[in-house]
């Protein structure tokens, strides 16, 4: 109590500082320290939290709490009758925040909307390079280098992309972390005074809010931007605490020392619901746990034998003991949240005495079979290997011996993609930017069944594959949602993977927080957070 | 002394080549690497990983980086990370006060209780005092530190509401941070409660981190103290009349130290060890907490020069116990 007295009486002192009587700030107990502040050349969510959601926007975003597309930097947008044209229309008058190291002598305009996706794409784009060996996973990734074939400045407003096929997830593409407008005047005059890496310490955005410094390891901190285009924050700062071990995150939660956490660890959330100065917010994660045999090897390149194994697995149980019942079992490998989402598809009951039926009509016996569990935890999977552990006990009653397999996490990641690899693998998925083909063409195409690609079971049908490539051509969301709908049933007809569940997200919060809300993608945002005393 | 000190010197350099191969090959050994990392569950084609691995310049030959490594150490460049793409020098730099701060006040603990206790224990030995002490010592030495730590904050700041769960200074703070120190840095920004914040803060990671080598140092002290204390000239001392006072302070206590001197030297490195631990546990910003992340990320660079600096820290750390050593103990100086 002390303690909490003593924080008062330095908020209030605080709020002198700021020269203001009602300074509101807030304290967010991040995870992890950010690997930058640039968010193009990185991939964790951690980083994107820190800079993407903090400091910049883009041209469309994702409206909170869901995954539909809303204007963002661009106010509206037209997109041509074959698909290829995507013509941005931005917003007149957006400024970038004003620092005390840059003060920009421009609006934004059609030039740094060129520049934040040419510079990622384009090797001689002078700032390409701006720190040696910089890299930018997720334009790769994304395909946006081989899906963009030119970006035109039609005037200072407008810009017009052009690609070389149609592609409709290419619109979500640009809301997510990486596709961050970024200012090419203070790229221009950073290059200009030698001074490029100072691009990824001391970012300049359009974003809700401003930089002000950020102490390794320890702390970073925003304040409101008062030029911001959309609605103004309603606290005055921001400040990340960071504290990587989940226990000590709900530690300080309780003491009043931060606001929000994210990931608490599972085994706390009981004790976070019952205090009564906090909320626990709960929300499906936009993921997919999965169990993913290498179908081409035998007897795992028969269908049947996939389903006999599927059948002989109780999920329900995997839920109660790995994830104390929160989540929910998975039947297709896409989350329910999503648009596209096959309701009606039925899932493989679990039925031990059809699966060995199932089994013997395959003419398999005596199957010995390797389980790789991961050695981290992951949003989707707080610990596979006990689920393997429930697998192997699951098999077992069947008549098929299981071994529990596990590497080092990088090590795990690489081998699992090799075409020869000895045994089925858990592993799954968090989405990116909400749209189906982020799951489906990602995890589970042709395209991406061979070595190092993301389909981990190595399947490839032409026919789902082929759905999932005219799905893409559509810009027609009705369409759409009929062909993933369809590639959903051959999914479950073939079984390559044993789709295990989707988590449930929680965020434990101080009740003095009001506006939060919970991101599907992920990502944690504070924007539209007020905080009462 | 000047050949002492030289000879001492002289020792270090083959040391510290070792060092650089060690610390070099050790994150190379680990599975896994940083690109492989860095694609997660999205997985990586072969070509884009050759690519990557090509772009940070892994794919050469691992004795050619090596030499390379060695060229930039010793023209004073410690590599840059290749995550955050800051010079590692610079990183080091920021984050040791920190540990330094940290480890400072640990060892203080230990020596301030832990000589004492010895010293009692050993003149009361077999006492209920002496048996508490050591068993107590013995398991502060046997103590898991996360665990440890863990339960001091569910304790201390959970339940009584004592001390501050995790970090250097209350958030509610913000001031320039010139030294690093926080201790300094609060005094010198003025601000009122400030200073009360940052030594709050220390307190339990203090006494987590101490715990290790105050068990050590009131360990060796009572067994240096004992076999000391059985000395002919001791005996002499008390013959001679001297107060108690006088004959365990001045004559038994100091030669009781010269041990001592030495274990609390090597405590250095067990701080070290022990500032990971703790600095994770209260998310205290300093170059443990720094190591692990970039061992889990594969960060090359950063620990394998890391690495170099800390053992250069309590290398140099050693050296002075040795010649304080030399200095209170004449016959190591001479031999």
């Amino acid at each position: 109590m002390k303690l909490r007295t003593s924080l008062l009486a330095a908020s209030a002192m605080m709020a002198m500082v700021a020269g203001g009587a009602s300074a509101k700030t807030l304290i967010y107990c991040s995870e992890g320290s950010p690997e930058g502040f640039d968010p193009a050349p990185y991939t964790s969510g951690t980083t994107f939290d820190a800079a993407a959601r903090t400091v910049y926007s883009r041209l469309v975003e994702f409206s909170p709490g869901t995954t539909s597309i809303v204007p963002g930097l661009a106010e509206s947008w037209t997109i041509s009758e074959d698909g290829l044209e995507y013509t941005f229309k931005l917003r007149a008058g957006v400024k970038f925040q004003t620092t005390d190291y840059f003060t920009p002598t421009r609006d934004l305009n059609a030039d740094d909307v060129i520049f934040s996706f040419d510079r990622q794409g384009n090797a001689d784009n002078p700032f390409n390079q701006y720190v040696a060996g910089i890299s930018y996973e997720y334009y790769t990734s994304m395909g946006l280098d081989t899906m963009i074939k030119s970006m035109e400045k039609v005037d200072d407003l407008t810009v017009k992309f052009t690609l070389n096929a149609p592609n409709a997830p290419f619109l979500a593409d640009l809301g997510m972390d990486f596709a961050s407008i970024v200012s090419k005047e203070y790229a221009d005059k950073l290059m200009a005074d030698g001074k490029g890496a100072d691009f990824n310490n001391q970012p300049i955005g359009t974003g809700p809010f401003v930089f002000v410094a950020y102490q390794k390891d320890a702390v970073i901190r925003y304040k409101a931007n008062p030029d911001y285009f959309g609605t103004k924050p309603m606290i005055d700062d921001l400040v990340f605490a960071i504290t990587t071990d989940a226990a000590v995150r709900a530690q300080k939660l309780k003491a009043g020392e931060c606001h929000v956490m994210p990931y608490p660890a599972p085994a706390d959330i009981e004790a976070l619901k019952s205090d009564p100065n906090l909320t626990v917010m709960e929300q499906a994660g936009l993921n997919v746990a999965y169990l993913a045999y290498n179908t081409l090897e035998k007897p795992f390149d028969d269908a049947r034998v996939r389903k006999a194994l599927n059948m002989a697995i109780d999920k329900q149980a995997i839920i109660d003991a790995v994830f104390q019942g929160t989540g929910m079992v998975a039947k297709n490998p896409i989350p329910p949240t999503m648009w596209g989402y096959n309701d009606a598809i039925m899932d493989d009951a679990y039925d031990p005495a059809a699966a060995k039926q199932m089994l013997a009509d395959a003419g398999v016996s005596d199957l010995h079979m390797n389980i790789w569990a991961m050695p981290v935890q992951r949003p989707y999977m707080p610990n596979a290997r006990r689920t393997a552990e429930l697998m192997q006990a699951d098999l077992a009653q069947i008549g098929v011996t299981a071994e529990i397999v596990s590497y080092e996490w990088g090590e795990y990641l690489k081998k699992s993609t090799e075409l020869d690899r000895d045994g089925a693998v858990i592993l799954g998925w968090t989405g990116d930017n909400g749209d189906p083909d982020n799951f489906l063409n990602v995890l589970l195409s042709c395209q991406a069944a061979g070595e190092g690609g993301a389909n981990r079971s190595h399947w490839c049908n032409e026919e789902f594959s082929d759905l999932l490539a005219k799905a893409a051509l559509s810009s027609d969301i009705a369409e759409r949602t009929r062909l993933y709908e369809q590639a959903q049933v051959i999914f479950k007809d073939q079984a390559p993977w044993l789709t295990i569940d989707h988590s449930t997200v929680f965020m434990p919060m101080s009740t003095k927080v009001t506006g939060y809300v919970m991101n599907p993608l992920g990502t944690h945002a504070f924007d539209m957070v007020d905080i009462t005393e | 002394m000047i050949k002492f000190i030289l000879g001492r010197l002289s020792y270090l350099i083959p040391t510290f080549i070792g060092i650089t191969i060690v610390a070099f090959g050790f994150v190379r050994i680990l599975p896994g690497d940083p690109v492989l990392l860095m694609a997660g569950e999205r997985g990586m084609t072969p070509e884009h990983y050759q690519d990557m691995m090509a772009r940070l310049g892994f794919d050469r030959p691992i004795w050619e980086q090596y030499l390379e490594y060695l060229w930039k150490l010793l023209h004073g460049d410690f590599g840059n990370s290749i995550v955050t793409k800051q010079p590692v020098l610079s990183d080091f730099l920021t984050l040791f006060p920190a540990t330094l701060e940290l480890a400072f006040c640990a060892i203080v603990i230990a020596v301030v209780i832990g000589v004492p206790i010895g010293v009692l224990a050993a003149l009361k030995r077999g006492s209920w005092f002496d048996q508490v002490t050591m068993t107590s010592a013995l398991v502060g030495y046997s103590m898991p530190i996360f665990w440890w730590g863990l339960l001091l904050i569910i304790f201390f700041s959970g339940v009584l509401g004592w001390t501050p769960v995790s970090g250097r200074v209350s958030l509610l703070y913000y001031f320039p941070t010139p030294t690093g120190f926080m201790l300094i840095d609060s005094l010198m920004s003025g601000q009122k409660g400030a200073f009360a914040s940052a030594a709050s803060h220390l307190i339990l990671p203090s006494i987590v981190l101490a715990t290790i080598p105050l068990a050590v140092i009131a360990r060796q002290t009572r067994s240096a103290m004992l076999e000391v204390l059985s000395e002919d000239y001791v005996r002499t001392a008390r013959a001679k009349g001297l107060t108690p006072r006088r004959v365990v302070g001045v004559h038994a206590l100091r030669n009781a130290m010269i041990p001592v001197i030495t274990t609390i030297g090597l405590q250095v490195g067990v701080l070290m060890a022990g500032a990971i631990l703790t600095e994770t546990i209260f998310s205290w910003p300093g170059i443990g907490k720094w190591m692990v992340d970039s061992i889990s990320r594969r960060d090359y660079p950063v620990v394998q020069s890391g690495l170099l600096l800390i053992a250069g820290i309590v290398m140099v750390v050693n050296l002075v116990v040795d010649l304080l050593y030399g200095l209170i103990n004449p016959r190591i100086r001479h031999s």
